[in-house]
């Protein structure tokens, strides 16, 4: 790879005057502007939300937010987060313990299987629980199902974070007379902070969202309850001010997650190789931590799994009716790829900008996007659709304003990866590069695209992914006659045919597989960073 | 400045991509005059924004497209969301047709000046009952209110007299409904029609107390069948379609009619209309006599949605009890008012 960067020199491209001091690539200039206009692009939304609420009118505002069905829909939403987030970060954080830091047999295929729940969409979950247990309802369904849809959002960097620990300071704690559990409560968790933090906020951001999952088991949310205003009413002032509340959560989650990461430093800091972990012995515990983990994946991944095949076998052969089921594969992969290379190209600017020229302009950017992202799809597809039909009636119920959408709400995952990637590319080899003759932006093509070139394609991956699995934003903003896995699976189980939805729960879970093996991989990487 | 260029010509290239695939999945292509159809018929392709079953206007479609040659594009959606959505979208609306399952949202966009007249030979296939006056829209099937209820839980004699009767205490925690779902709504908007605001108010009070609320009329059956809940307030096919295929949901359970011109013997019309803006309007014309034809008719008489057929004089289907024994209360459909309904529901807490 590296011996390609340093092709011959072209004879003649030194030019005198430039000296030793190379140009970037881009002017910061026009990346600064690009990036701008992406992040107040991205701002439409918050915007649409705020404009609705003050068109609404205080009194209709304050009416229709002050009345018993949002305190219903508050407490709903509270009790869920309230008993989900401990849940997802007890058991993340036990098996990430388990798989990481103890002498657990086959643990490197645990590693693999508690991750693995992230392969099935919530609300393929759901239907599959719903199969197994067909009166789940409820609060109680409610967390059931969330909590083994995204405890591994937590187990994933818990477990890189442990994996990348050094052993040092928690031997210093053991050699200064902590026990194993004080150990583990006063050094190694304080360490995993940051994991636990952006952990719990990823889970809490999908309970906010969640739409499919809880619609099945007849447990409102905000957003429930938004999509059912919606199909009462388009756009009615009720459902909007029920956005509004909605997106006031999420900003409040993303505040708590910033303000509880703290400041310190958890890094390695200092010369020598660091340690290999010890891993501790398990002994008469061995046998029950295989029956938990046991348990748990069987719950979370191999009891959806089975209900899907069982349906899919109970169907037969009549329900692959390629007629119906190929244009919905091709149309998902299409939006996937589409999304997936334009969210790729968007975030560029951002993590260029945020990894060579950080500062509070940069942070600021990359805020904007974040909040956004924090937003429900729903949300975003609400005001997509209003923007669209009053400022830019050609764009209405058109494939780019959806990608669009996809663009919004999926950037932070390209951008964080990208970041990585453009950190790992130190600016000094493109400055070689320049230095030895090549303009600068046949230099940064050469050296720092190509070096960036993997981890844009596993946030593309990423990308890929959330866009196959999308329901709310796909069902508000696709084009006339669109049909996805996504929706051809919603439109099927909700008219409780189980077996016709099977085969597009099982290409979503096969589609899905791949791209949750290389995040698990990635974030191994990253987590030493 | 050429660097710059190229930086900007790789995001409006990405940019372009990504608007290239409107091409092939957005816009509504002017319509096609490459049809097979001869001697000066409609051609083309048109654009239905559908609230109806999908299953059955996709039959309907599909006969439509094999006899005519015209392509049509489908939007699925509620009743009320498609036809809040045609408001909004005015005259930029692609939409050619709008089917619906109930009445008030048919109302609603001739309220909004955007239906065009229907043609005369398609009105003429219609009974004046299932029609509005003002022949800006056209029933094209309906619908009973029926309460489902499951035998091993209930008695006939313990069944309500009326609709009504659902909102007292007794009926606490024992039935169910789809309240987000058009189909409940235009019940409720009959039932205002027949018995006023107030006593509207005070029946959705008591529901809110005692009813449990399922998404979707066939998880509420499902659901009674399961024996989760005693009964259920639906339409009648859904019993009728699983009992034709399976029963899985449906064999415990036993609809139950109010008849007696009671609110909940509701006989709900589907309706069809074709926009003023449609970019088409020949072959929405079209369509909408295919449906209401004796061939679209037809359909609902011997196909799987077991809906009523109510035009060209084509008998409901041989399984159901005949229109005229259900003793339907007269409710003129031009009256049903959706946006009342949803109000008045907000305001109940139910939505």
């Amino acid at each position: 790879m590296t011996s390609d960067l340093s092709a011959p020199p072209r004879a003649g491209t030194t030019t005198a005057g430039r000296g030793t001091s190379p140009r970037p690539p881009f002017g910061v200039s026009a990346v600064s502007v690009l990036a701008v206009l992406i992040a107040l692009f991205s701002l439409v939304p918050l915007g649409y939300v705020a404009y609705m609420t003050v068109a609404t009118g205080w009194d209709t505002a304050v009416g229709l937010i002050l009345r018993p069905r949002v305190g219903e829909l508050l407490l709903n939403t509270l009790l869920l987060m309230a008993a989900t987030i401990p849940l997802c970060l007890l058991l993340g954080v036990a098996g990430a313990w388990l798989v990481e830091r103890t002498r657990l047999r086959g643990h490197r295929v645990w590693a693999v299987l508690l991750a693995a729940p992230l392969a099935v969409p919530a609300f393929v979950n759901s239907y599959a629980w719903v199969s197994a247990i067909p009166s789940l309802g409820g609060l109680g369904s409610g967390i059931l199902i969330s909590t083994l849809s995204y405890f591994p959002l937590v187990y994933i960097p818990a477990a890189a974070t442990l994996s990348r620990l050094d052993p040092a300071i928690e031997q210093s704690a053991a050699a200064l007379g902590l026990g194993a559990w004080r150990t583990f409560f006063r050094v190694v968790l304080p360490q995993l902070r940051i994991a636990l933090t952006g952990g719990a906020l990823l889970v809490g951001l999908h309970l906010l969202a969640e739409y499919g999952a809880f619609a099945m088991i007849r447990f409102d949310t905000f957003t429930t309850a938004i999509m059912t205003q919606y199909q009462s009413t388009f756009n009615g002032a009720a459902g909007n001010m029920l956005a509004s509340v909605l997106v006031f959560f999420c900003l409040l989650l993303l505040l708590a997650e910033v303000r509880s990461r703290g400041s310190a430093r958890y890094a390695r800091v200092g010369s020598g190789v660091q340690a290999k972990a010890l891993r501790l012995p398990l002994h008469a515990y061995q046998v029950p931590a295989q029956l938990f983990l046991l348990a748990l994946t069987a719950l979370a991944f191999g009891l959806p799994l089975y209900f899907v095949l069982r349906w899919i076998l109970a169907g037969g052969a009549d329900v692959w009716t390629a007629s119906e089921f190929l244009p919905a594969l091709v149309t998902t992969f299409t939006y996937g790829l589409a999304g997936a290379a334009a969210t790729t190209v968007v975030a560029f600017p951002m993590a260029y900008l945020a990894v060579r020229h950080p500062g509070w302009f940069s942070k600021s950017l990359e805020l904007s996007n974040y909040v956004t992202s924090s937003m429900p799809g729903i949300v975003v597809a609400l005001a997509f659709v209003t923007v669209s039909i009053r400022m830019v009636p050609g764009m209405y119920q058109t494939a780019g304003l959806l990608v669009a959408a996809y663009v919004l709400l999926f950037l932070p995952r390209a951008l964080v990866n990208l970041r990585a990637g453009l950190a790992q590319a130190p600016k000094e080899l493109d400055e070689a590069a320049q230095a030895l003759g090549k303009p600068p932006l046949l230099a940064f093509i050469r050296v720092t695209l190509r070096l960036t070139a993997p981890a844009a394609a596993g946030g593309a991956a990423l990308v890929f992914l959330a866009i196959a699995n999308e329901l709310t934003a796909t069902l508000l903003l696709s084009p006339n006659g669109t049909r996805t896995l996504a929706t051809e699976f919603w439109s099927k189980s909700s008219e409780i045919d189980y077996a016709g939805a099977a085969p597009y729960a099982l290409l979503m879970i096969l589609l899905s597989a791949p791209m949750t093996y290389l995040l698990f991989q990635q974030s191994k990487k990253v987590a030493g960073q | 400045m050429k660097i710059r260029n190229s930086a900007l010509a790789g995001i409006a290239l990405a940019a372009t991509a990504a608007l290239g695939l409107t091409a092939c999945g957005g816009g509504t292509p002017a319509g096609g005059t490459s049809s097979s159809a001869s001697n000066g018929a409609a051609s083309g392709e048109i654009t239905v924004y559908n609230a109806q079953h999908e299953s059955l206007t996709k039959e309907w479609v599909d006969a439509f497209t094999a006899e005519t040659g015209i392509k049509v594009t489908m939007r699925q959606g509620s009743d009320t969301e498609l036809s809040n959505q045609i408001i909004q979208e005015g005259q930029a609306s692609p939409a050619d047709v709008f089917l619906t399952e109930n009445s008030p949202a048919m109302t609603q966009v001739e309220n909004a000046g955007l239906f065009a007249d229907v043609n005369k030979d398609t009105l003429a296939q219609v009974p004046a009952e299932f029609a509005p006056s003002t022949g800006k829209w056209t029933g094209i099937a309906a619908r009973s209110t029926v309460l489902v209820y499951n035998k091993t839980k209930l008695t006939e004699d313990q069944l309500p007299k009326s609709m009504l009767d659902l909102a007292k205490p007794e009926w606490k925690g024992k039935w169910a409904a789809s309240p987000t779902g058009a189909d409940f709504q235009a019940i409720v908007s009959a039932l205002l029609e027949l018995k006023g605001e107030s006593a509207t108010e005070e029946w959705l009070k008591g529901m809110k107390e005692n009813s449990k609320a399922y998404k979707g009329n066939s998880t509420a059956m499902k659901a009674v069948n399961a024996g989760e809940v005693d009964a259920a307030l639906i339409y009648h096919y859904y019993y009728y379609g699983d009992q034709a295929k399976t029963g899985e949901n449906s064999n415990n359970v036993t609809p139950y009619y109010f008849k007696n011109q009671d609110p909940g013997a509701f006989l709900s019309v589907s309706g069809g209309g074709v926009l003023k803006s449609s970019k088409n309007a020949a072959a929405a014309q079209e369509f909408l006599k295919f449906i209401t034809g004796k061939k679209g008719q037809e359909v609902l008489k011997n196909g799987t949605s077991f809906e009523y057929a109510i035009g060209s004089d084509v008998p409901a289907n041989d399984k159901l009890v005949p229109i005229k024994d259900l003793q339907a209360p007269k409710v003129d459909a031009a009256k049903l008012n959706s946006e009342k309904v949803t109000d008045l529901m907000t305001q109940a807490g139910l939505l």
